[in-house]
């Protein structure tokens, strides 16, 4: 028997974890041609996070992509069984992290559902106004990034300069600039503060005009035409059988958007147009995601015209704490206050799938609930997750560079991937 | 939602030899059927107008028996409508018919089901773990797994972790 070297072992335990990924279907050498199988990430600039992506390519052409995801999982369903139903909202709010406020709204809902509790309607608007806020933020994001992978500099600046402006106005509201936790069971954590409306107004004032600056930067750049124009094109049929929802489907000619399908949250009292693409491509998803921003701002202007007065949470106190000056007055108060600290709240047994549309598409979560004041079981249907199942026949025949592009263009959040 | 009188008749579509029983609540509207008939059940409420398989889950019911549970959320666009399929396998024998070559979408969700629960689907056509480790033992969502189950390894402690190295 021969005793292998520690390193031998190593390395042999290496080839064995490598043997199960399936470089590609095809044979190595193809008539006269080699086929080249390229490793790019798990650390990679271009992939947008820890996305590890096994191309087989035929000189530049790309045969067959196999994304292998994983290096960003953090367990978080699994850390949620354990923490009481409005403790698991911090874990659950870093998933898809540049849509915190869509991973709160989707969970919250869904425990409201089980609850079978009303939301105020002051606190629906409030609602409304930070998840299209952030559905901003997340697309200057995306834009940003995604035209840094094309080499477009200058327009990552400007994104970044209207996002610093949003996080500004998610602290002032918040406290906090990223994954806030302002949406809780039964409303949102806290009422807007004195002057923020008018901070948010000045915000919207200026971002359509911003949005035409992209666009001239953009548009009308040969380059950027080039490649973008006509580069890995799906039809609409193809991406909804493989469950793509959001700007990636809507971009090619499918109006499938839940705020108008099937309003939550009061969505059916904005006026908004879903805008659509007709090719498909890499363009018009991007056309797409620059005429939701300013969709957004329309539906934020309406919501803040009108929003109503009232109670930003819920008053049932099993759910929501009491307000701190009720503490120092009443017992009951601090009674309700110390059992939901300590234990939570008891949610009914039962079942609930509560979905919401998010800036990359269908964002669903699924709560079982045995009756105790912890979710037994937490799933969610992160959009980035089925969305990138589509890459490997978006960029099937493509140049190398096209797939980045396209990769950057799908804007897949990899802590949604991998959770 | 489909109302309790157009559940039990989707259930009737789905065929009394599948179904087990529905389940309907404010929020859900769910058929558990058998495992082996989730492939037909499925194209009959494609023909329903339930076109699109919007999640696949699993769930493990610890300590019930059966424990293991797949459940798949349907989508009817016309409707507006959503509507739940659920089956149940037991933890000695966690094998399902895959949807996948029908349904493209249920690929990675199935393999994550897999992955987590340890749940077989039969006919995937590339069923490996998708979130852990390829080398991963153990099935880490399942409700009698542990959490911190799993040493957390540092500098300070890589040499001392059993089966770390070997």
């Amino acid at each position: 028997m021969v005793r292998l070297t520690t390193e031998a072992r190593e390395l042999s335990d290496y080839r064995r974890r490598e043997e199960s990924v399936s470089f590609s279907e095809e044979t190595v050498v193809e008539g006269d041609r080699e086929l080249l199988t390229l490793n790019i990430g798990p650390h990679h600039p271009a992939t947008h996070g820890v996305l590890r992506l096994v191309v087989t390519m035929d000189g530049e052409i790309i045969r067959d992509v196999n994304p292998v995801i994983g290096y960003l999982h953090t367990g978080i369903e699994k850390t949620a069984e354990v923490k009481s139903y409005w403790k698991a909202i911090p874990v659950i709010e870093r998933m898809d992290y540049l849509a915190y406020y869509f991973n709160g709204m989707g969970y919250c809902g869904a425990v409201e559902k089980l609850l079978g509790i009303e939301v105020p309607r002051r606190a629906q608007y409030l609602r409304v106004i930070h998840l299209e806020l952030n559905r901003i933020m997340s697309h200057l994001v995306w834009l940003g990034t995604s035209m840094l992978d094309l080499g477009a500099i200058s327009v990552w600046w400007y994104c970044f300069r209207e996002r610093e402006q949003l996080l500004d106005l998610f602290e002032m509201s918040s406290g906090q600039r990223m994954h806030t936790r302002y949406v809780q069971v039964g409303g949102v954590g806290e009422d807007i503060p004195p002057g923020w409306e008018e901070k948010v107004r000045e915000f919207l004032a200026i971002m359509p005009e911003r949005c035409e600056v992209y666009s001239d930067l953009l548009s009308k750049n040969e380059i950027f035409l080039q490649r973008m124009r006509g580069v890995c094109p799906m039809e609409a049929e193809v991406l909804r059988t493989l469950g793509v929802t959001g700007p990636l489907l809507r971009a090619a000619g499918d109006p499938w958007d839940l705020r108008k399908a099937m309003p939550y949250s009061s969505y059916d009292e904005f006026e908004f147009k879903i805008p659509i693409g007709t090719q498909g491509d890499n363009y018009d998803r991007y056309a797409v995601r620059l005429a939701e921003i300013k969709e957004s701002v329309k539906i934020v202007e309406q919501a803040l015209d009108g929003l109503p007065e009232g109670p930003y949470i819920t008053e049932d106190r099993k759910v929501a704490l009491p307000p701190r000056h009720e503490l120092a007055t009443s017992m009951e108060a601090l009674i309700h206050h110390f059992k939901l600290v300590t234990e939570g709240m008891r949610v009914p047994e039962g079942e609930v799938y509560n979905a919401i549309e998010g800036p990359r598409g269908e964002y669903g979560v699924f709560i079982r609930s045995d009756g105790s004041s912890k979710p037994a079981r937490v799933h969610m249907r992160d959009p980035s997750f089925i969305n990138l199942q589509a890459t490997p026949m978006l960029v099937e025949g493509s140049l190398l560079a096209d797939m980045i592009a396209t990769l950057a263009v799908m804007d897949p959040i990899i802590g949604g991937v991998d959770r | 939602m489909p109302d309790a009188a157009e559940l039990e008749r989707l259930a009737g579509v789905v065929g009394a030899d599948s179904v087990l029983g529905t389940v309907h609540t404010d929020c859900r509207s769910e058929i558990s059927i058998r495992p082996e008939a989730i492939v037909s059940a499925l194209a009959r409420m494609r023909a329903e107008g339930y076109e699109d398989l919007r999640s696949v889950h699993g769930v493990d019911y610890f300590p019930e028996e059966p424990r293991l549970c797949v459940k798949y959320e349907m989508l009817s666009r016309e409707r507006l409508d959503r509507i739940s399929l659920s089956l149940r396998v037991p933890l000695e024998d966690p094998r399902v018919p895959s949807v996948t070559p029908e349904w493209p979408t249920a690929n990675w969700p199935e393999r994550e089901a897999y992955d987590m629960f340890g749940i077989v689907f039969e006919g995937h056509p590339d069923l490996r773990r998708i979130l852990m480790p390829e080398d991963y033992e153990g099935y880490p969502q399942r409700r009698d797994f542990p959490i911190g189950g799993e040493p957390v390894i540092f500098t300070h402690n890589e040499d001392s972790v059993p089966g770390w190295f070997d």
